[in-house]
Formats: C-alpha cells, structure tokens, sequence
C-alpha cells in the first residue's frame, strides 16, 4: 500500500504538471476567453464611452473577429487543462488514502505527509472555487505551478517513509490541531495565488509591461481578483486561528504542560497569525490602498512558507517530529 | 481601530497659549497612537520583533542552548545578552511593542464600544428623499392596500428577517419603513479585541501566580517526593507567590511501562504513582502519560521522558557498603545513557573515624540497555534487552565538599586536571552486566545490582488557563462574526395612489438598499425581501 501511494504521488504529479502545460497552453495560444472578456467589459465602458479604443489594443473588436477560432481552439485546451486537473485531484486523493491505509492513521504525521495535505485542500479549494467562478480558469496555470512546485519540493526533500505515530503525536488534538491547520494552509495558499496576480494584473492595468506584469495580460479583472483574495483570506484566517491558537495550546497544554512556550514553531505561526491580521486590518481601512493590503497578505503566505520549509529544515523545537526521517 | 484621515486644520485661530499647545501635543500624539496606520506598523513591529526568538535559543525554552550559545561566540554571546537576544519575549522592548499595540487597541476599541452602544439604541433613520440614487433600487409598483396595512406588512416581513424596524408616518401621507441589520459585525469585532485584552490579563495574571518545577522521579516507595521547592532540580515561581504557596502533594512512582516498536521507536508510555495529597492522607494510586497529565487540584504533574537508575553497591576497604541509585541521562532514542556515580564517604578509617578525601571513589560512563553484538559504543535497542555498564573507576578528591554546586551527572573535570581524582581502572572501561562485581585495583568491590526506571516530571500550575482559553474562544467567535457580518439597510416608502384615482386605490411601493460594509451578495438579498414583500398577503 505505501509502495502504491508512492507510485500515486508520481502520477499525481504528473497529472498536476500536464493540467498546468494545458493551462499555459492556452494562456499562450488562446485569446481572453470570453467570460473573462464579458467580465472586463464593465470595466472598459466606465473608462468612458468617448475614450479611443486604440488600434492596437488587443482587446478591440477587430482583433476579436480575427482570433474567434483560435480563441475556441485555446478554450478547448483550457478546459482538457481543468479536467486533467479534476483527474490530478482524485488522484492526489488516491496518494493521501493510500498513504493513510498504509500507516493505519491520518496521513499527517510528518512533514511529507502535511504538504501533500495541503496541496490537495488547496487544489479542492482552486477547483470548488473554479466551479462557482468558471471566469477565473486563467489563474489555474499558476495554480497548479504551485502545486508541482511543493509537491515536487516534497517528493525531493522531505520524503519519508511510512511509519507509526511517536506517542507525543498520538492525541485526539493530533486530528484536531494538524487538520485545521491543514484546512488553512490549504485555502491560504490558493488565496496567495489570487493575490500575487491582483498585484501583477494592477500594474499591467497601469501600463506597465515588463515581466512579471505581462502575466497579468489576460487574468480576470483586477477587482474579482482582490476580491477572491480577501475572500479566501478570510474564511482561511478564523480557520488559521482556532488550529494554531486555540486547538495548538490546548494540546500544548495537556502534552508539555503549557499552553504557550515560544517554540520556533509557535513563534512563526504567531508570526504569520499578526501578519495576516494585519492584512485584515489593512483591507478595512479605506486609506490603505488595496495593493498594500495584497502586499502584506503575499508577506503572510512568505511566513506560511518560512514556517513550514525554515523551521522545520533549520530550527529545533518541539514541533521537530513534523520532519521525523525526512532528512 | 478608528481610521485618521487627514483633517483639515483650522485657520486663523488665536496662536494658542503654552498649555493649549501641550494639550494639543497630547491629544495629536492619542489620536496618532490610536490611528489605524500606527496599529499596522505596531503588528509589523510585533511580527519582527518575535523572530529572533526563533533563530537565538532563548532561556525560557532551552537554557543549555543558551549556555552552548555562549560557549560557541563568547564574543558576540554577552552582546546579544545585553539586547535580551535570549530573553526575548520578556524583554523590555517587545513588551513596549505590545503594551503599545493594546494601548492603541483600548483607544481606538472603547470610542467604538460607546457609539455602538449608542448605535444599537438609535432607530434606523428615516428613508432618503431619491431611493432611486442608492446602490440598490426597486421602482415603484401599484399595491392593492392602502400605505398604512401595506407599511405594516412590510415591517413584518423585515422583522421576521430580523431587521430592525421603524415605520414612519409622512405629513404628505406616505409611509416609509426603515430597516438596518449586520450589528452583529461590529458586536463580533469588539468582541474580538475585548477577548484579546482578557487574554492579555490572563497571561500576565497566570505569569505572576502561576509556578513550575522539574524532577527527576526514580521508581520506588523509597525515592517519592514531595511538593516543594528544594525537591525539584529545577523550579520557578511567579513574583507574586513564594514558596509557602505551593499545595501539598507527594508522588511515589511505582511503575513505569514503555513499549517500543522494533525500529525501537518508542510506541507509549504509562507511568504508575501512588498521590497523597493531603499530610499523613491515604495513598491513592494514579496513572498518566505523555498527552494525558496527572491532573492535580492546584497542579499538573506532565511526563516529560524517562531513563534507567543503575543500582551500583560499593564495598570499601574497611568492608563498609553503600548503595547508591544514580540516574543516568539518556542522549538518543535508544537510550544510550550517561551517569556517573560518587561515593565520597567512603574508607573511613574505624579507628580514627577520619574521612581520607584522597581516597573517595567515584564511577563515569554509560548505560547501553541492550548492547550492540557488534560493540558499537551506543545502545541498538531502548529496552533492556541485553544491559551492560561501561565504567571507568577513578579515586582521589572527587571535589564535592567544595560547596559549589557542580553536575551530579559528571565528575567534576578540574579535579582530573588538577591530579586529585586519578584513574584507577584500565584504559577501556570496565563492562557490568547485572549482578556481576568488579574488583579495583585495593581490593574494594563494585557490584551492579541491577537497574531501576525513571520518570522526568514537570509540574506546573497556571491559575488563569481558564481565562486565556475563555478570551480566545470568544474572540474566535467574535472573529467570525466580525467577518461573516454586513451592515445594510433597506427602505420602503409606501405612498398613496396618484390624486387622480379614487381614494382607498391601494399604494405606490418602491424600496431601495444600502450596504454599509463591502458586500457582494446584498443585490440577492434585497431582490429577496422586495420579492417577499410582494407575496405577502396582508391579514
């Protein structure tokens, strides 16, 4: 059984890496496909109805005429892309079940297993999201480029093999804690993605045309993004909370004997819980502009990242089992 | 927290006089600590400042990292030591950062708790004269009742949506029904940030009232100990409690059970005491384990890891026996263990009852539970599968009666430099299986008796667990809340029919909505109501 989540794990990647071909294929090839274009227009007539479409704006009509079949053919590759990312998932699932059947509990007890947690709740969470919101299917290639990217960080450095629980770790907290903590590394990593492009797509929209802000040439409108941003943000971070500030010290509490020691692990998920609050704080206020906001939400993903791969690679603490074997 | 925009300053006043000027200062530098931007560069402050505490060992996590810290930059170590770099979520400067950070809190949460208050006690204010200007609109449309029943209705709906109401009657006669809802969201927020002053206060109370101590615990009735200070190896007590304070309780271990798997990992402990907590009180057995504390009424016995005491019988030259259980640290999984074992009052000459210091005996070196076939130097298994001790013998002045406090887990190495402990033994050490003896080069005799468990325990309290816990639950639902909820309002005005129609002809309905915080889905929600509104049947 765990030598057939490992084989999963490979496929999955795969998968993951041919949905994301797809994706960029038609972000290459394609036009804006018109949902997408739909959304926009709004956009464009609030410029005013008298502005000069210039001639070579991509976006004019002519050009829509002339690259209606290509826009289909791109459309095509996009959707194949969001199936192949569909069969990813069920096969990223295949990985965690198996991996879980093997160890005879939840497959969360190392620091491979709580990445390939993550990135499968943030791919549910990309696709959940993507259903509801058929227009954003352009952020699936840098979905799913973050995907391979961790899974792929995973399989490299922090395999580990199957293997029972250390008592320390066998806790009823053991499902609470890591699992919601999961849940909201999960949907904060898919929030990150959103929020980079908000950033990307608001400095293309100002006319800026030097890489990366050519990435943002045919990503949905600016506002949809920043909105899906803070959506994903605040739904993740009340998640984020009770994981790592109540469930945490409660176990904390019954295994250590204190609820709260500044443990490297600690330190950094108070880090990342002040950043994030301050990116709530920042979006609630009407003098702070939207883009600071973003800024402080990518910074609270860095200390998401600074958490999981620094700590656990670099520091010693208590939370050092989350790499037993990995390294 | 409240957002300062830039306010236009008045002109052309009198210059103000000296004391006007200091009040001015005062009420400016509120107004900028207080400001939504200083809080976001207080919460930024707040996150860089706890990293250092993630890169330095700190001394209330690991003080022997501490001491290895300085052992390896004696330069820059006493620096950082100057800067609280070890110290530092009780430093001066990040308490400055959070007693700030809350000030601004308090004074920018308590404005709002009063307006809240005072916006819970206002009615919904009266419909503005354009419906038709606000974000969302639906136009007029004949109802059969006359503006009075059809106001009445409209009140109901909203109130069985949980609005609240107001309905109004207009000079012209019309009626308008006003309707606001969402004051949860505010309610949550300020929840929120009373629960984190609580949380604040609790950690402060549970630091000043609460204590902790560390033991080691050999099994046996004969090694129990009691709830006081100079029983524990290590122990700390909040400022505001001495030593008197503590409760009184003893532990006895009585057994202790490990199992492993056989990668030798280990797979549970459970750990057996007998609790008397009470002076000359019965003995109650108990159990704990890791995860699961022994839960005292005013303490929290936590088992922290656990080890073998070898039971080691020395005969002296005179033969005079002493028997000593002397715990040896583990330093791996497989618990490969250090110890040593000091015998100083050992040799007295009968005759003269004088103690000779150069003849004090002492033994170092390691406990293998099971020994590696192969002879590596480490233990291949955590459970005594094949036990054997590996000492090396030394006598001479063993440097205890010195009066300073060295390690009861290592020789004190001045005394081996110096010359007076000298090494006795071969230069390998001598291997102990249990039950065998081992005869020095005098004529005194070793025996290894055998082995008993150990426990290492840490007993805390913190009297305002309860608090903190209570704070961050409340303000977890108050977070919730705070970001779920939307302010909105929605306005109905029912007139009455055009003057040209027979009276009594029904009303004119038109409504219209504002959200007064960001929120996408209140276009549905008013369609909702206007569409409930239109299919209730009046009484």
């Amino acid at each position: 059984m765990a030598e057939l989540s490992n084989q999963l794990m490979a496929i999955t990647v795969l998968a993951y890496l041919a949905a994301m071909v797809l994706y960029a294929a038609e972000y290459a090839f394609g036009d804006r496909s018109h949902i997408g274009r739909a959304a926009t227009r709004p956009a464009r007539q609030l410029v005013g109805a008298g502005a000069a479409v210039p001639p070579d704006d991509p976006e004019g009509p002519v050009e829509v005429v002339e690259a209606a079949p290509r826009r289909d053919r791109g459309v095509l590759l996009g959707l194949i892309g969001v199936g192949l990312n569909w069969l990813a998932l069920a096969l990223h699932i295949g990985t965690v079940v198996t991996r879980g059947i093997a160890a005879d509990r939840m497959p969360w007890g190392n620091m491979y297993e709580f990445i390939l947690a993550v990135t499968l709740v943030g791919s549910s969470v990309w696709l959940g999201v993507l259903t509801r919101k058929p227009g954003i299917r352009h952020l699936g290639l840098f979905v799913a480029l973050t995907l391979v990217v961790l899974l792929g960080a995973d399989g490299l450095i922090a395999y580990t093999a199957v293997g029972p629980l250390v008592p320390a770790l066998n806790s009823y907290w053991y499902i609470i804690h890591v699992s919601t903590i999961i849940l909201a590394s999960g949907i904060l990593l898919v929030g990150a993605v959103p929020a980079a492009m908000f950033l990307i797509k608001t400095g293309h929209d100002q006319g800026k045309r030097r890489f990366p802000y050519t990435l943002g040439a045919k990503v949905p409108p600016a506002a949809t993004l920043e909105r899906l941003t803070f959506r994903l943000h605040a739904f993740a971070f009340p998640l984020f909370t009770f994981g790592a500030l109540i469930a945490g010290p409660l176990w904390a509490e019954a295994s250590w004997g204190r609820y709260w020691g500044w443990d490297p692990k600690e330190v950094w998920a108070f880090i990342s819980w002040v950043v994030y609050a301050a990116y709530l704080h920042a979006r609630a206020t009407p003098s702070v502009k939207r883009t600071t906001a973003t800024w402080i939400a990518l910074l609270g993903f860095a200390t998401m990242l600074m958490n999981l791969f620094g700590v656990n690679l670099f520091f010693e603490g208590l939370h050092s089992y989350a790499n037993a074997g990995g390294m | 927290m409240t957002v300062v925009e830039e306010r236009p300053t008045p002109s052309a006043e009198p210059p103000p006089s000296l004391g006007n000027r200091a009040w001015a200062l005062l009420r400016n530098s509120w107004r900028q600590l207080t400001s939504m931007r200083t809080a976001l560069v207080l919460l930024f402050l707040l996150a860089v400042a706890a990293i250092p505490g993630s890169v330095l060992p700190q001394r209330a996590v690991n003080a022997e990292n501490v001491a290895g810290y300085f052992r390896e930059h004696p330069k820059l170590a006493p620096f950082l030591d100057r800067l609280d770099g070890f110290d530092v979520y009780a430093s001066p400067w990040f308490a400055a950062i959070y007693l700030l950070l809350f000030t601004s809190l308090v004074g920018c949460v308590v404005p709002r708790l009063l307006d809240h208050f005072r916006a819970l006690r206002t009615v919904p204010p009266d419909a503005p004269r354009r419906l038709e200007r606000l974000p969302q609109h639906a136009a007029a449309e004949q109802r059969p009742d006359d503006p009075a029943a059809m106001a009445a209705t409209v009140a109901a709906t909203l109130r069985r949506r949980r609005f609240r109401t107001v309905v109004r009657e207009r000079p012209d006669g019309s009626w308008t029904v006003s309707a606001e809802k969402g004051f949860l969201k505010e309610t949550g927020n300020l929840f929120f940030h009373f629960a984190l002053l609580a949380v604040l206060v609790g950690v402060g109370f549970g630091h000043w009232y609460g204590w902790h101590g560390n033991r080691l615990l050999v099994q046996g009735d004969d090694l129990g100990f009691c709830n006081s200070v100079t029983q524990y190896d290590e122990s700390s007590l909040g400022p505001r409690i001495d030593a008197s304070n503590l409760p009184y309780f003893c532990l006895r271990l009585t057994d202790f059970d490990a199992s492993y798997q056989t990668t030798g990992q280990p797979k549970s402990f459970d750990a057996k005491v007998d609790v008397q907590d009470e002076q000359d009180g019965p003995w109650t057995p108990a159990r704990f384990t890791v995860n699961d504390p022994l839960r005292l009424p005013q303490a929290n016995v936590h088992l922290l890891g656990h080890g073998y005491a070898p039971i080691l019988r020395y005969t002296d030259r005179y033969g005079e026996q002493q028997t000593k259980i002397v715990p040896f640290l583990p330093r791996d999984q497989m618990l490969t263990s250090e110890g040593v074992a000091q015998f100083p009052d050992v040799n007295i000459d009968p005759k003269t009852n004088q103690r000779d210091e150069d003849l004090q005996v002492g033994f170092e070196g390691v406990y293998l539970p099971t020994v590696d076939p192969n002879g590596s130097a480490t233990s291949t298994y955590p459970a005594e599968r094949s036990p054997a001790l590996f000492l090396t013998a030394y006598r001479g002045n063993l440097g205890v009666d010195a009066g300073l406090p060295g390690s009861v887990y290592a020789l004190d190495r001045s005394q081996i430099t110096n010359g007076q402990l000298k090494q006795v033994s071969g230069s390998r050490p001598q291997r102990l299986t249990p039950g065998q003896s081992w005869t020095l080069d005098d004529g005194t005799k070793l025996e290894f008796l055998g082995t008993r468990q150990f426990v290492t325990l840490a007993v805390r309290y913190d009297p305002t667990q309860p608090l903190v816990l209570g704070g961050a639950v409340v303000g977890l639902i108050g977070l919730m809340l705070s970001l779920a909820g939307h302010r909105r309002r929605i306005w109905f005005r029912l007139s009455p029919p055009e003057r040209s129609e027979p009276a009594g002809g029904g009303s004119l309905m038109e409504a219209g909505g504002l959200p007064r915080t960001d929120y996408p889905g209140f276009a549905e929600e008013f369609e909702q109501v206007v569409a409930a509104v239109r299919d209730e049947r009046t009484p």
